[in-house]
């Protein structure tokens, strides 16, 4: 029996999903482990529903499914995902560049069983890939627990600070750890936020402007004075041209 | 049932009780003679002279002929086309002719141009005027074969379509009943989009149809749409450009309550305020949603078929007030 999971934000989509399932059940044995209407829901929901496949709807409300999708590959048991869509000729494009799987809504039951085995066989899509065929900058940042999913909103941001292994999400409330590359995250986030220093990208929103200090013995530098925390960030020299002018357009 | 005609609008007379076309005569007759007086005077002082002299004379006869024009409007436009235009000109004339006799008979004019010049002038004005709405014409079709080109477009929008069909099947175990009202809903829906866009078409069947859509959209994404109807003062026998209330509704829908995850309240109001018909579409305004291109586009259609239709004389405004969308129209009453 394999466990499904469904996503999709109509009740009829979902439904005909449903009734294919138990169409192929001689071929292809499965069960529904849970439904999602949109993809904050999923995220909740999925992380116990035990599903070892994601039926997954890419245009929803709230999250879509690619973000979705992105954020689940933290998970410890991540499950595989198809992708079903009624057309989305960027999304579609990415795919087949990345050869991540996927169904054109209407469904066929045939083509449904065979995605369902080649999913099952091939496991959770890697994180990489998902990158790739996104088409914009994802809209929350996620902290993977052991069975479940954080997430952090990107407009709350006020920092990421690179620290060996990993990147510091800093929001005004707390800090989360989360494990990519900073030279990914500004590739991804370049509209949003200014890299200031060699390991720290700051929300441009969040900056209220900018101290000098140290002068006598050490040398004299720029620091960033934030919204919403007392910390201060270090501006580097290489990269105080570029911000004071990033800063002056604003 | 109209044929189905590939290319430009067919040809029609202006309307005569439109503001706009009265307006733009007026104009016209009145530059004509001010360059006649131009040219013929030898300085300004004295063709403004001259001008008003003619002016004494003509604008007396230009108000007779529109008022004829205005009270006759219905019974030109039923003519056909070349026939019309005759009897237009054919009526300016007599009337030209007889306020001619008149005038000479009442008051002393010595300068009055001798009758035939005047008959000839007249038939000169009436033709270049005809001519000049004619092509006024022409150059806004365009815009009709686009706009029927943009709305089977947005209709075989894969996401519609698909996303409809994809409702349908879900249904057909279930509710088959449901199921078959929802394909012959979405019939309906095509043959009208593929029917002659440049015909007035009815209010009621109009409404009838933005109902058949909102019953498509319905099955699809179920207690997420509410839609409010307030139609109880809508004027069922008003003529309107068709697929003009559709689209409105659809941005609605798609800009407005797919993108939320709640549930998302549209205002559908139509009625009639003296001789205007007014008609709002109104829905969740999401900052979301806004990003979905192809509003813009289907708004300035909308708009250039209206100005089309009812020249100057209809409005289309759009506003975010308190978190909605909201778009007003406004056309004059007319009837069959």
């Amino acid at each position: 029996m394999i466990r499904v999971f469904i996503a999709d934000d109509e009740a009829p989509a979902r439904e005909r999903l449903r009734e294919l399932l138990q169409d192929i059940a001689t071929e292809v044995p499965s069960v529904v482990a849970g439904e999602a209407r949109n993809g904050l829901e999923a995220l909740e929901r999925l992380p116990e529903s035990g599903a070892q496949i994601l039926l997954l709807d890419i245009r929803m409300p709230g999250m879509d499914g690619l973000e979705l999708a992105r954020h689940l590959t933290g998970l410890e048991n991540a499950p595989a995902v198809v992708f079903v869509t009624a057309h989305d000729k960027h999304a579609i494009e990415a795919f087949e560049l990345n050869a991540l799987d996927y169904l054109l809504k209407p469904v066929r039951a045939e083509r449904l069983a065979a995605a369902l085995k080649k999913a099952a066989a091939a496991g959770a899509p890697r994180a990489e890939t998902l990158a790739r065929a996104a088409g914009a900058p994802r809209e929350y940042l996620s902290v993977a627990e052991r069975h479940r999913i954080v997430l952090v909103p990107v407009r709350d941001i006020l920092f990421l600070r690179a620290e060996q292994k990993y990147v510091t999400v800093r929001t005004s409330e707390r800090e989360h750890l989360i494990e990519e590359s900073l030279v990914a995250l500004e590739r991804e986030f370049s509209g949003p936020f200014v890299r200031i220093h060699r390991n720290c990208l700051v929300a441009r929103a969040a900056i209220r402007g900018f101290e000098r200090t140290g002068g006598g013995e050490e040398e004299a530098h720029w620091q960033v004075v934030l919204d919403g925390v007392a910390e201060r960030l270090p501006v580097s020299r290489r990269q105080w041209p570029t911000v004071r002018e990033l800063i002056a357009d604003k | 049932m109209p044929s189905i005609r590939q290319n430009a609008y067919p040809d029609v007379l202006p309307d005569f009780r439109n503001l706009a076309v009265i307006a733009r005569v007026l104009l016209a007759v009145n530059a004509l003679a001010l360059a006649a007086a131009l040219y013929a005077s030898p300085g300004v002082t004295a063709a403004l002279e001259h001008f008003f002299y003619i002016a004494a004379f003509l604008e007396p006869l230009l108000l007779i002929e529109l008022i004829a024009l205005f009270a006759l409007a219905g019974g030109l436009a039923r003519l056909p086309y070349w026939g019309g235009c005759s009897a237009l000109v054919g009526l300016v004339v007599a009337l030209a002719g007889a306020y001619h006799r008149v005038v000479r008979a009442i008051a002393a004019a010595p300068q009055l141009a001798s009758l035939p010049r005047t008959l000839v002038l007249t038939v000169v004005v009436a033709v270049f005027l005809l001519l000049y709405f004619h092509l006024h014409t022409k150059a806004f079709s365009p815009a009709l074969a686009e706009a029927r080109l943009q709305a089977l477009q947005a209709r075989i929008r894969p996401h519609f379509l698909f996303n409809s069909l994809n409702a349908v099947l879900a249904l057909i175990r279930r509710d088959p009943k449901r199921a078959e009202r929802s394909l012959e809903d979405l019939a309906d829906l095509f043959r009208t989009l593929m029917a002659d866009a440049r015909q007035f078409v009815r209010l009621a069947d109009e409404i009838a149809l933005l109902e058949r859509y909102a019953d498509i959209e319905q099955l699809r994404l179920g207690d997420r749409l509410r839609i409010a109807w307030e139609l109880d003062a809508a004027p069922s026998d008003a003529l309107l450009p068709p697929m003009v209330l559709q689209p409105l509704l659809e941005n609605a829908v798609y800009h407005g309550v797919e993108p939320g995850t709640g549930t998302g309240d549209v205002l559908v109001r139509i009625e009639r305020r003296g001789d205007r018909v007014h008609a709002a579409i109104e829905n969740p305004y999401l900052e979301k949603g806004n990003q979905r291109a192809g509003n813009r586009m289907a708004l300035d259609n909308i708009r250039e078929r209206l100005a089309l239709f009812f020249d100057a004389e209809a409005r289309l405004e759009t506003r975010i007030a308190n978190g909605r969308y909201r778009v007003d129209i406004e056309i004059p009453y007319r009837r069959t």
